[in-house]
């Protein structure tokens, strides 16, 4: 019976699960909207997992992603990590050569220089998420077309036109005004993807060296006008691999497999049976103190698994198991 | 005489010595609350947008205490070597513009001799007061003494402590602050201080495999406050980091008054340090920063953080010469820019990452140095 692992990432627009193998064989992928509704959808996630998984128990299980902590608490991860170090773990193990990372999800985007087969440098986008997938997104609904179409005509334009790409709110003002005076719309949407991708260099790849193999992932890596706006500006072949939509889970997999393929501890998972669980999160407020701090409670199954958002750490280190998944690291 | 209620802004512990200099003082304190969500809320609403945190901070804190009527507020600081230096005017405009009539008193390193911040506490206090000034200054010392004592020592022990140790250890600092805080005299502030050392050098010790060191370095109030960055020097401890913090009020107070009184050159060490990057003041504590940066460095650390305010001008032109170090030097560094949008899950997803990035560092090094 081979071992099994499970990485699960939350992010803000999806959530995705891989499942591999001991020998790091990619099993079954899945790419969950979240729909603001994170408990539910990793709780749809695993009940397709377990039928991927022929109902076989898994050996660990990581979270990642903005929830990691949430989710990680949820089903009882063995590890919880960054988003960033599990995309950086993920592109090295798709091309253990990389030297530069470009991951733009729903909201975040980051860059990850790693020299020698290590991280050496990140950023992750902070003042403006223009160039990410959900403004992507709304752009498209705006033009009326869907996410693909837009990446497919993007590809046709002869002449992208310039957009002001400084800021979300205004690349779209510009947009319209484009479309007003007549441009064609394979054009605009070329220029989009390219005034995206220069808002991305200048704000998130600021100051950084950005050499080749260039390996472009996250959600947006599935839109091919943004790939060929990269590779037009850095003038380096840009990589996008297979799994590029759940490299989080795919690194988180790869690290719990790390951590346990030849140990014999048990995991903490608390198995396929979550799916059909009772889960609920409330908000609280204590009033202990003069913080008043905002406290989010979450249950499985009627008892508390876990309180978020306290400073002192009274109510979250209250449960054990939670406050052992408070460590960086 | 009456006594008047008398009030300042949050500021780390430091605040704890000020306050009890102004109760030997004579005054009545009120307490603004630790630095919350809500302060910042309430002095980003009344301060020009691209103010930087402290101003919105402070700001905050008074707005906070004004139900309580303070009748004089106390600004330690001013004179500042950046726009902080304006702040006690704005802040004194923005309070008055909401209606109050409160004092509002900057106390400035003084320029000519210490007589100059006398002449305020007679104003409050009356013609005794200084009699009372020589007491009231030595417990302020005894409890910050004892404070930063404390402070240096926790981060030191968290990386030879189990997690669990280590999370009694921070909790032990909070009870601590808390009892010097009401300590009543000399006496007193001595046996709570003894009795913590003890009780700390008792927790069991463990040899760790592997010791990570971080310094946190930047502007002065960011690194101070816990209350504004995340608690940043709490968090990376609890997860057995050895953290060094490069401010410290007393070295801060030493240099800017006691040094600059005496016209000693305080900087030119920092300046030795931050050429050939830096080699002249360009306001702030930019020329500290870059200098601690290349300490770091040189001192064998695995990384640094580097904390400033959004739209702090000497930070982030430290903050592009850190970041210069760092890739010549291949010497990790984080800065972050922080205010009231910043969000603690972001901040935190990137300490983490570059947590395991210093560590897989570490171990890779070690590993290829091993063969």
């Amino acid at each position: 019976m081979p071992k099994l692992f499970l990485g699960i990432d939350v992010g803000s627009v999806s959530t995705n699960l891989v499942l591999l193998d001991e020998d790091r064989n990619v099993i079954d992928k899945i790419y969950l909207r979240t729909s603001g509704r994170p408990l539910q959808t990793v709780q749809e996630g695993l009940k397709r997992m377990k039928e991927a998984a022929g109902g076989s128990e898994v050996s660990g299980v990581a979270t990642t992603g903005s929830a990691r902590r949430l989710a990680g608490l949820l089903v009882g991860a063995d590890l919880i990590k960054n988003e960033i170090t599990t995309h950086a773990v993920a592109a090295l193990y798709y091309r253990p050569d990389v030297q530069t990372v470009i991951e733009i999800g729903g909201q975040d985007s980051k860059i990850i220089i790693i020299r020698d087969g290590i991280a050496i440098d990140f950023a992750m986008n902070t003042i403006c998420a223009a160039g990410t997938g959900s403004f992507l997104d709304q752009q498209a609904a705006r033009l009326g077309i869907s996410i693909e179409e837009f990446s497919e005509l993007a590809l046709t334009a002869d002449d992208p036109v310039a957009i002001a790409g400084r800021c979300a709110v205004f690349a779209e003002s510009d947009m319209i005004h484009k479309q007003q005076i007549g441009h064609p719309i394979n054009n605009i949407a070329a220029g989009l993807c390219e005034a995206l991708v220069k808002n991305y260099l200048n704000n998130v790849g600021k100051g950084k060296e950005i050499l080749p193999p260039v390996i472009f992932q996250g959600g947006v890596a599935a839109n091919r006008g943004i790939r060929r706006a990269f590779e037009k500006i850095l003038g380096y072949e840009v990589i996008t691999p297979e799994y590029y939509d759940v490299m989080g889970a795919l690194g988180a997999a790869l690290l719990v497999r790390e951590k346990f393929v030849n140990s014999g501890a048990p995991t903490n998972f608390v198995g396929w049976s979550l799916c059909e669980e009772e889960i609920a999160t409330t908000g609280e407020r204590c009033h202990d103190c003069a913080n008043n701090c905002e406290l989010a409670v979450l249950r499985r199954g009627g008892k508390i698994v876990a309180y978020f958002g306290d400073r002192c750490g009274k109510w979250s280190q209250s449960v054990p198991e939670a406050a052992a998944t408070q460590e960086v690291g | 005489m009456p006594r008047y209620k008398a009030s300042v802004a949050q500021m780390g512990t430091a605040i704890i010595p000020i306050k009890s200099i102004m109760l030997e003082l004579g005054f009545d304190v009120i307490m603004p609350p630790p630095v919350s969500k809500e302060t910042l809320m309430l002095g980003s609403s009344h301060t020009p947008e691209f103010a930087c945190l402290p101003l919105k901070v402070n700001v905050g804190s008074y707005l906070q205490i004004l139900p309580q009527e303070p009748e004089v507020i106390f600004m330690v600081g001013g004179v500042g070597p950046c726009r902080f230096g304006l702040y006690g005017e704005v802040q004194k405009e923005i309070l008055h513009s909401l209606g109050s009539d409160l004092e509002f008193v900057v106390l400035e390193p003084p320029r000519e001799h210490l007589g100059e911040v006398l002449d305020i506490f007679i104003r409050f206090l009356g013609d005794g007061a200084w009699r009372r000034l020589p007491y009231a200054l030595y417990i302020g010392y005894k409890k910050l003494m004892a404070l930063e004592k404390i402070e240096r020592m926790v981060p030191a022990l968290a990386p030879y402590l189990s997690r669990e140790w280590r999370q009694k250890l921070w909790e032990e600092k909070a009870a601590f602050v808390r009892k010097i805080d009401n300590a009543a005299g000399s006496g007193e502030i001595d046996r709570i201080l003894r009795e913590t050392v003890e009780k700390l050098e008792s927790f069991p010790r463990e040899e760790p495999e592997e010791i990570f060191r971080l310094m946190i370095t930047g502007e002065f109030f960011m690194v101070l406050e816990p209350g504004v960055n995340f608690h940043l020097e709490r968090y990376l401890s609890l997860a057995g980091i050895e953290v060094e913090r490069t401010i410290y009020f007393w070295d801060w107070f030493k240099k800017a008054v006691f040094l600059s009184m005496l016209r000693v050159n305080w900087q030119k060490k920092y300046l030795d340090l931050a050429r050939p990057y830096l080699s002249r003041f360009v306001g702030g504590h930019a020329v500290e920063s870059v200098a601690h940066t290349v300490e770091a460095l040189n001192k064998g650390y695995d990384g640094l953080i580097h904390l400033a305010p959004f739209g702090c001008m000497p930070e982030v032109t430290a903050m592009a010469l850190i970041q210069q170090i760092s890739r010549e030097k291949r010497f990790p560094t984080l800065s972050l820019l922080l205010d009231e949008h910043a969000s603690g899950t972001g901040v935190i997803t990137r300490v983490e990452a570059f947590v395991d990035l210093i560590k897989n560092r570490k171990l890779y090094e070690r590993q290829g140095r091993g063969g």
